[in-house]
């Protein structure tokens, strides 16, 4: 009787896939983790200026977004390469952002109406016309409370 | 000599490390949230309600050309120089009796602002101006306040405004909110913001 005993096959045992399944579920919440969740797609270059100044806006709940900027590149064949409002998932006029914001209040519960925000995400190139325009609409339809959404760093670099 | 097979390494603990890593990422995953210049549009008002008599000298004008030129108070100016601008203007205190500054340190410059409860900031764009550039515009004027603000609030209650702000939208300070909140307000009266933009000329 020997303590040593001398297996039989000379072949590698079969490798355990047992671990498989881990390895991937890693790879799923390193995706999971790593991904920005973004409401819309934006159709517009949007490259925010920079600023100091700024506070933070939470309730994400709370805020309507307006996107301006050049319309990106797949979209310049079709609409140009003047700037555009977009709300929601589409290019929109001018005219069309009262009615957005209409609607939008219309989704929200009423005691929270008063607290909606208005965040102005428009692209650094874009002339100061179109915002205006923007601000003038939204008066009419009594959304006073904006914030231009910016990058934090110094707002020199807008300049350059 | 005796060949020996590999022997399989135990996976059970894999699972542990796969745990392991989620929660270390789900706990300094912070979602990121948007930050921005916070500003107030005026009501929409009828074309033909007559603006109020404001003095020119407690009217600091700003204008933005198209080609992202300032026009401070008509004179040329850099970016650069506009925060100290405009703190001047602010500060300048030059008011007696009723209107007099008591805090102000300015230069009492007689043709200047009264008080910064009197002083008014107007901003007029023109349509060809590029945003960032009213942005930096905007961010300039906002830091001049601050600078203000927290000048005064370092003065009184040895803390400074934008500290104050922070810990009062800071949900895990424990210290008194409704003295921070009454304090924010004393300097916000003190120093209101007073910015008036006009429509853009073409």
């Amino acid at each position: 009787m020997s303590k040593f005993k001398k297996k039989k096959s000379g072949d590698l045992p079969a490798i355990s896939t047992a671990s498989l399944p881990d390895i991937v579920f890693m790879l799923l919440f390193f995706f999971m983790v790593a991904t920005v969740m973004r409401q819309n797609t934006l159709m517009v270059q949007n490259k925010l200026p920079f600023a100091d100044q700024v506070e933070k806006l939470d309730k994400k709940d709370l805020i309507m977004y307006i996107y301006a900027g050049k319309p990106s590149q797949r979209y310049q064949a079709k609409y140009g390469t003047e700037a555009r409002i977009q709300l929601n998932d589409k290019f929109a006029s001018v005219e069309e952002v009262q009615q957005f914001i209409y609607a939008e209040r219309e989704s929200k519960r009423e005691e929270l109406i008063p607290y909606l925000t208005t965040a102005l995400k428009v692209d650094e190139e874009t002339n100061m016309g179109l915002v205006s325009d923007i601000k003038q609409e939204l008066r009419k339809a009594e959304a006073l409370k904006i914030n231009y959404t910016t990058v934090v760093g110094d707002a020199m670099q807008n300049v350059n | 000599m005796a060949k020996r097979s590999a022997p399989e390494v135990n996976a059970g603990s894999m699972a542990d490390i796969a745990f392991l890593l989620l929660i270390f990422f789900l706990v300094t995953t912070t979602i990121e949230t948007d930050s921005g210049i916070s500003r107030k549009l005026p009501q929409w008002q009828p074309e033909d309600v007559e603006p109020p008599i404001i003095k020119q000298r407690n009217i600091f004008t700003v204008e933005v050309n198209s080609n992202n030129q300032l026009l401070v108070e008509e004179e040329e100016m850099e970016l650069s120089e506009l925060q100290e601008a405009a703190v001047e203007f602010l500060d300048n205190g030059a008011g007696t009796g009723d209107e007099a500054c008591s805090f102000c340190q300015g230069a009492k410059d007689p043709s200047s602002s009264v008080n910064p409860q009197k002083a008014i900031i107007s901003l007029m764009n023109n349509r060809g101006t590029e945003y960032g550039t009213y942005i930096a515009v905007q961010n300039e004027l906002v830091a001049a306040y601050n600078q203000l603000r927290d000048r005064e609030a370092q003065r009184m209650y040895g803390m400074t405004f934008t500290q104050m702000e922070k810990n009062y939208n800071d949900p895990s300070y424990n210290g008194d909110k409704e003295a921070l909140k009454e304090k924010i307000d004393v300097i916000q009266d003190m120093i209101p913001q007073k910015l008036s933009e006009a429509e853009p000329r073409s």
